[in-house]
């Protein structure tokens, strides 16, 4: 995946977003404070209007773009939490021409790193860690067997939503659902639900 | 949803935007966003910055001046302010004297303070931060994110903001904000639910016969519903709670009956006077009482009680002069 793919990607991100504010605003409203989708939709709507400039530059920067504007424009927890997910997938793809699955591998774990240092949160906490852990496990699992990339999306996709479907069955220990107790149990957790979808747009593209 | 005002994406800008207009004498607005600092900055001092989501209001802009906070920086509604506004905000207030970020204790709030914190250590600000979690309601514990901080972050604001503005050191006044937080105890009812603007509805829906317990300040359900009782009941158990976490026995407090931003002041006075004949009964002696709007939650129709211990410490600090739009004494 090269810059020009990187940006049309990004952008379908944004568009979905959009599309599915009110439904991740729901999941939000029910275990936390009724804000993630409008929050992500502000952030990916500011997003959008630097793609144009950035189309010369190698995708690391775009991610890097991605991730600063969407730190200095979610605000809540979801900022900074996928703001430091893209920042660290542009470091660790910094000097690539393009993105290949094992290039995307290596991303995906630090930014996974980053966000567990952030949020000083891990997996089973009833978050985006419990559908981005088990993707990117699934993921390299797939892509170590017989090296297809569709293939090993699919895998990281069907991954990312069991664990959207697992947090329903878990309380939440981390962020504002964690207040609720047992009460959060049955609830899908709205960041790992709107991981999902970004995953799902790249492996649409892959 | 309705509300008095012009457009759901303007809420924030035009609120803060009104309040500059309302006390020019105490308060500017930074160009680069909602950031609220004293209209003439003080040198020499300890700088505090604090803020949050905006909804709160007076919170945290209108405590905003001489004896309270340098800063205050609002983010969206109910949504923590990004690290670039607080970075700008630290390096507006900034002294040599060092900067105390007075932050509640939410998740967000925290990793985008933090986040700012470090931006700021990067240029060389020195930089330290208490995290206020007075709310009784929430179990401190391995399984939650700790308590949240709502109420008693006001008293914070007040008591360190005084020991500041006499000129004391970071170490000092960081050591001051973190006895209060001690010390502060808080917990809240609700009965009506609050309408976030951009989302258009309420955040959680209440039967006519019904009251949330334990409600937080971002319209967030608390820890359990019931029927709804007495302003009695309901005061005696809030205060159980409360007087369970921290032994008030023998001490004196300063109490605080905060309206959520719907609720009435007679409501408010008729809770109180419960609050203020239980403590008398249990020998804790109210050294002060402090009823209204200190930290709302948009519309909510709830209040909430907090309790601090004091020592003479912090009465002097209490009572020591403080002029800002929302606080005086």
């Amino acid at each position: 995946m090269k810059t020009e793919k990187l940006i049309a990607v990004v952008r379908k991100i944004a568009e979905k977003i959009e599309s599915e504010k009110d439904f991740l605003t729901e999941l939000d409203n029910v275990i936390g404070d009724g804000d993630h989708g409008i929050n992500l939709a502000r952030g990916f709507g500011e997003v959008e209007k630097k793609l144009d400039a950035l189309a010369d530059k190698e995708p690391a920067e775009v991610l890097k773009s991605v991730g600063m504007t969407l730190v200095s424009t979610v605000g809540g927890a979801s900022g900074p939490l996928y703001g430091t997910g893209f920042m660290k997938m542009g470091m660790a793809l910094k000097g690539k021409e393009e993105i290949r699955t094992a290039d995307f591998l290596e991303a995906f774990q630090a930014a996974i790193e980053g966000i567990q240092m952030r949020g000083k949160s891990t997996k089973g906490e009833k978050t985006m860690l419990d559908a981005m852990i088990p993707a990117k496990e699934a993921i390299e699992k797939a892509w170590k067997e017989d090296a297809d990339a569709i293939a090993a999306f699919a895998a990281g996709i069907a991954a990312a939503k069991e664990g959207v479907e697992f947090t329903k069955t878990i309380a939440a220990t981390k962020g504002r659902a964690s207040y609720l107790g047992d009460r959060s149990i049955g609830h899908q957790d709205p960041g790992a639900t709107s991981f999902t979808m970004m995953l799902e747009i790249v492996g649409d593209e892959v | 949803m309705k509300k008095f005002i012009n457009a759901v994406d303007q809420v924030e800008d035009q609120m803060i935007q009104g309040m500059i207009k309302a006390y020019p004498q105490y308060l500017r607005k930074l160009d680069c966003g909602n950031v609220v600092v004293r209209s003439s900055k003080k040198e020499n001092k300890v700088a505090l910055i604090s803020g949050g989501g905006s909804g709160h209001e007076p919170a945290h802009g209108g405590y905003v001046g001489k004896g309270m906070l340098d800063a205050a920086v609002a983010g969206a509604v109910f949504t923590s302010p990004t690290p670039d506004q607080v970075y700008e905000g630290i390096k507006a207030v900034a002294t040599d004297k060092g900067v105390l970020m007075v932050i509640k204790n939410y998740t967000g709030d925290v990793m985008n303070f933090e986040m700012a914190g470090e931006m700021a250590e990067a240029d060389g600000i020195t930089v330290k931060q208490v995290i206020v979690n007075d709310d009784v309601a929430v179990k401190d514990s391995l399984y939650t994110v700790g308590r949240r901080g709502v109420a008693g972050t006001v008293f914070v604001h007040k008591i360190a903001g005084a020991l500041a503005e006499t000129g004391a050191d970071l170490d000092a006044v960081a050591a001051v904000a973190q006895k209060v937080i001690d010390n502060v105890r808080t917990m809240g009812a609700a009965i009506r639910p609050c309408t976030v603007p951009a989302a258009g509805k309420p955040g959680f829906e209440l039967d006519e016969s019904e009251m949330e317990v334990g409600i937080g300040i971002h319209g967030e359900p608390g820890t359990h519903r019931e029927e709804i009782k007495t302003a009695d009941e309901i005061a005696d158990m809030l205060l159980s709670q409360i007087l369970a976490d921290i032994d008030y026995t023998g001490s004196e407090v300063a109490v605080m009956i905060n309206g959520a931003g719907a609720t009435p002041l007679m409501e408010l006075f008729i809770l109180n006077n419960r609050v203020a004949d239980v403590l008398a009964e249990k020998g804790i002696k109210v050294y002060k009482t402090f009823v209204g709007e200190y930290m709302t939650s948009i519309e909510m129709e709830g209040f909430s009680i907090s309790l601090l211990k004091l020592d003479d410490e912090l009465k002097e600090l209490l009572d020591a002069e403080a002029d800002t739009p929302a606080f005086k004494a």
